[in-house]
């Protein structure tokens, strides 16, 4: 049989649900006898190189570049889990969702108290290099259908490795009540 | 201590339960209840400023700032619109200087959207400090604001001609029109002021409830409760004494018929409170009338001083010994939920127009914890013919299940808008060729928490048992865009009109709005039609009907006009949350200067 | 006098006493009907509406209704664990619940019920609703993104003449829970520290509290799920 193929990003999130992952301990070693990772930080490919089996899609999207790679993740993946309560409602990074972008990004590059008086020069940051930042943060599912959600915050591991094994092996997932937590 | 706000406390005996009258004296004697008049309250009151506060909050027309010298407050109802009201308020914006919600620089003109304010067959109408204006125009508009510059108050305000009947009355002097179209037992004045109250104090107070019960008559504000039986359930609570109230809220966008029977038949009303409260023993009467009305406020006290005067209010009414019953006038301050019978009673006490547990119903404990009964201002004057003429002769009107007659109020898209006095199981299609509606795409039955239903469904009839409704017949023709044009103007009147107490009703039709538009604007999907019909259960478990109904403009649509939704779905694509990138970088590209 | 009433939830044979509430009567027979705006021994309101049960076809909040001689109550079907998985979602995506920033995390009853009815994503969108963080009282912060509105503490703190010290203000979705600056001025620490508790979630917090405080895994809902309490009961 051949290897489930996964692919993992962190779009608007902090890699705390990659290290969640790495959290499975010993049955890492488990898991790379079941999968083969494609484009993901763990691996460092940066680009796909083929179809895949299962997206992990941690943080939600802040930026254009976070909404290309999600839109290229789901074109590219058969399922998309969206990992932790950044994908799933935005979490952190969303708190700012509720302050017109505007005064956001004013208060963190004009007029806030760590910029006020540094610099005389202080703009908002505008090089064509950076990506566009979003009206607020989406959740990962308000951009593309997402097929499975994992909460917390990270998820925990068990959580993930449960999760995953389900899917590699078609059997029913199960979800102790220890296990679904949202911090 | 302010000495005219004392006096205004004083006159309600600095009673709490009596918050909402000196609420409404004090705005009107200082313009908005300022903090001052709010902490000299609350501590008079003995209660805490967020408590007061938590009132004040909950009506439309209570203020805690300046809305103006002026203040303009522009219904924006669907009828409205039909008629003109998107000029209309642009040129009062041009003109004022300011936006809607807003109180222009120099602070003379605050100009407010406010609910149906009942004048919907002669839209686009405004309330300005009090007074009500109707018809308006774009060139009307500019008279008004000249004359606000000008300082003319709004009483000398040029007006062409006062309305018709006691509209031109000189306690009235409105420009409103009755537009009574057709009249039937209820709007012909076929008795003699008196007549039904003479009648009843020679019989049992049993046997009118008996009576009463025999004409079979139901609630005429929608809900359709059997009048007889509620009399029955209050008369057999045991109290220290009962309440009659007069349900005179009319909120329900669309109808205008008790406006109308308040102009003209004010003591058939006033008779069948007096009739309720011989039935069910009870002392005191409260006409709770919507604060849309309060220009009528002048003439129907003077009505109630002629009955007093006549004995048939007061003490030994009609000569007889020891039956005492006395009315007064209950003004609310803008909320559409104080229709609902316990949240009625609930703001006559002062507070918040919330709705109330069940149980107790208000018959077992209503106003002040007393046995209460809320009527329909319609079902009252109906009962004093069935007590004239006797329960079998009202029954000789209407069908079976729905006896008697039922004053319609039409509006919208036809040639003759007004009030109708029909029997029931009048069709829709027989309305339409009385009322003049031609080419005409939908009826609104009930008005927004009622049904749309379309040609199909027009030889349908009216009655409990088929088409019940309260009165509004709100007629639309196959011009407008039924989506964007109603049923979305009338999704935001429930989400701006819900107490906001219950979690489904306060939350879900936002929600719903937000699936509503994204079908308008074209990025709908079969899925968003699914997610419609299946979350719109959640609203069952709201506590009142207007939390139970709050969704029906959107799903009788999608009942009886799915075409319409199909239509504007994106039906080879199944997946669309809505989200345009192109749109969400919109904000972002603008601040940091890049295309 | 104690009047014995018999009734039955989900086809169980019950026994409760006259006047008790749906919710309190099943709570005395082991079975647990999920609530968020109750509080024991004060008056309910049904605001949250997540104690629905049907009654002769009819909803209707146990909280607020009162048993009756052979009622038939049902409560743990499909559709109203659905209804009351739905509101729970409805208020998670109506406020700014973002757990992990908030120092109810674990204490906090409206997480527990996205736990008990494993919410992993409410089906509704997420609103992002503006509101603010007031902390202009000496003692309590309200962080207004959390309310959930349920009125506990409108109607569970009183001052000695029984004023309130929380109370609504506006209506629809404008609603939200003020508190009287003046007559809370002086609240006890003790009397503060009760406001926080009777608050389900995190939004009103002590400025000096100890937040923070129970690691993860020692908290109330860590381990069992809410309402486990009452069902373990059970012989």
């Amino acid at each position: 049989m051949s290897k489930t193929i996964i692919a993992t990003t962190s779009l608007a999130g902090c890699f705390g649900c990659h290290m969640s992952l790495l959290d499975i301990d010993e049955k890492i070693l488990d898991l790379i006898e079941l999968v083969e990772f494609n484009k993901s930080p763990i691996n460092d490919i940066k680009e796909f190189t083929k179809m895949c089996d299962i997206g992990l899609i941690e943080g939600g999207c802040c930026n254009d570049e976070n909404v290309h790679i999600l839109k290229d993740f789901r074109a590219h993946c058969k399922i998309l889990v969206s990992v932790g309560e950044c994908a799933i409602m935005g979490g952190l990074p969303a708190l700012r969702n509720n302050i017109p972008l505007q005064e956001c990004l004013e208060e963190a590059y004009l007029n806030g108290p760590s910029v006020m008086g540094n610099n005389e020069n202080a703009v908002i940051p505008n090089d064509e290099e950076l990506p566009v930042i979003l009206n607020k943060v989406y959740p990962c599912h308000e951009v593309v259908r997402i097929d499975y959600y994992l909460p917390g915050c990270p998820p925990r591991a068990e959580l993930i490795w449960e999760a995953l094994l389900a899917l590699v092996t078609g059997d029913p997932l199960k979800l102790p009540y220890e296990v679904v937590k949202f911090d | 201590m302010d000495k005219t706000l004392d006096a205004i406390i004083k006159k309600y005996n600095e009673d709490k339960t009596r918050l909402m009258d000196i609420l409404i004296d004090t705005q009107d004697a200082f313009g908005f209840i300022r903090e001052e008049a709010a902490d000299q309250i609350a501590e008079t009151l003995d209660i805490s400023r967020v408590d007061l506060e938590q009132t004040i909050s909950f009506y439309h027309f209570f203020s805690q700032q300046s809305r103006g010298k002026y203040t303009i407050y522009l219904n924006d109802s669907a009828v409205a619109f039909m008629h003109g009201r998107r000029e209309v308020a642009k040129t009062f914006e041009k003109e004022a200087g300011c936006k809607f919600g807003q109180v222009s620089e120099d602070g003379q003109i605050g100009l407010f959207n406010t609910s149906c304010i009942g004048m919907n067959d002669q839209e686009p109408a405004a309330i300005i400090n009090g007074v009500v204006f109707t018809r308006l125009t774009p060139f009307r508009v500019k008279e008004i604001v000249k004359d606000i510059r000008d300082g003319v108050k709004v009483e000398d305000m040029f007006q062409a001609s006062y309305g018709d009947g006691n509209n031109c009355s000189d306690l009235i002097k409105a420009v409103v029109n009755n537009h009574i179209m057709k009249k039937g037992p209820i709007l012909s004045s076929d008795n003699s002021s008196g007549e039904a109250i003479k009648k009843v104090i020679s019989i049992n107070p049993q046997d009118v409830i008996e009576e009463v019960k025999l004409s079979n008559i139901r609630g005429r504000g929608g809900a359709g409760f059997p009048t007889g039986l509620k009399w029955d359930f209050c008369r057999k609570s045991k109290g220290e004494t009962r309440y009659v109230f007069c349900n005179a809220d009319e909120g329900e966008p669309g109808t205008f018929k008790d406006r109308v029977i308040l102009t003209e038949r004010p003591r058939l009303l006033f008779e069948g409170m007096v009739i309720a409260g011989y039935a069910i023993e009870a002392s005191e009467g409260i006409l709770y009338l919507r604060y849309e009305y309060k220009y009528l406020q002048k003439f129907l006290e003077s009505i109630l001083e002629e009955m007093r005067y006549k004995h048939l209010i007061g003490k030994n009414i009609g000569g007889k010994e020891g039956f005492n019953f006395e009315i007064r006038i209950q003004f609310g301050a803008g909320a559409y939920v104080c229709g609902e019978e316990s949240a009625l009673i609930e703001s006559a006490e002062g507070k918040r127009g919330e709705p109330r547990d069940r149980p107790p119903f208000p018959v077992e404990k209503g106003y002040l914890g007393q046995p209460t009964i809320v009527n329909n201002v319609e079902t009252l004057c109906a009962i004093v013919k069935v007590v004239i003429k006797g329960g079998e002769w009202y029954k000789s009107f209407g069908t079976i299940e729905s006896t008697g007659t039922k004053l319609l109020s039409v509006s919208g898209d036809c040639r003759f808008p007004g009030v109708y006095e029909v029997e029931w199981g009048f069709s829709v299609i027989d309305i339409l060729e009385m009322v003049g509606g031609e080419q005409v795409q939908a009826v609104q039955v009930g008005g927004p928490s009622g049904s749309c239903i379309g040609p199909n469904e027009f030889e349908r009839i009216l009655g409990y048992e088929d088409l019940s409704t309260g009165g509004s017949m709100i007629i639309i023709n196959n011009r407008r865009d039924l989506l964007k044009e109603i049923v979305l103007n009338f999704t935001n009147f429930f989400i701006e009109e819900s107490c906001g107490s219950c979690t489904p009703c306060r939350t879900l039709p936002i929600l719903m709005k937000d699936k509503l538009i994204k079908i308008i604007e074209g990025k709908g999907v079969m899925q968003d039609l699914m997610d419609i019909e299946r979350w719109s259960g959640i609203m069952k478990a709201n506590r009142c009907g207007l939390g139970h109904t709050a969704l029906n403009p959107i799903l009788s649509t999608l009942k009886n006009f799915r075409h319409l939704y199909l239509n504007k779905i994106q039906r080879e694509v199944e997946f669309d949350t809505g989200f345009r990138l192109d749109e969400a970088v919109k904000v972002g590209k603008l601040i940091t200067n890049r295309n | 006098m104690n009047q014995l009433i018999e009734f039955k939830i989900d086809g169980k044979e019950c026994m409760g006493q006259k006047g008790q509430s749906i919710v309190d009567a099943a709570k005395d027979n082991h079975i647990y009907i999920p609530t968020l705006c109750n509080i024991p021994g004060i008056k309910p309101r049904g605001a949250c509406r997540i104690c629905s049960v049907r009654v002769n076809g009819r909803l209707m909040t146990a909280c607020t209704s009162p048993i009756a001689e052979g009622m038939d109550i049902e409560s743990k079907t499909p559709d109203i664990e659905n209804l009351r998985k739905a509101i729970i979602e409805l208020l998670f995506t109506e406020g700014n619940h973002f757990c992990p920033s908030c120092e109810r995390s674990g204490n906090c009853e409206l997480q527990a019920l996205g736990y008990r009815y494993q919410m992993l994503v409410p089906r509704f969108k997420f609103q992002f609703t503006q509101r603010t963080v007031e902390a202009s009282h000496p003692k309590l912060i309200k962080d207004h993104n959390r309310c959930i509105l349920c009125k506990r503490c409108i109607r569970a703190i009183k001052d000695e003449k029984g004023r309130s010290l929380f109370a609504f203000g506006k209506r629809g979705h404008h609603v939200q829970i003020n508190i009287d600056t003046k007559l809370s001025k002086n609240m006890t620490d003790n009397e503060a520290k009760e406001a926080t508790e009777i608050c389900p979630v995190g939004a009103i917090l002590l400025k000096k509290g100890d937040g923070f405080c129970d690691p993860i895994g020692k908290r109330k809902y860590d381990h069992y799920a809410i309402g486990s309490e009452i069902e373990t009961l059970e012989k």
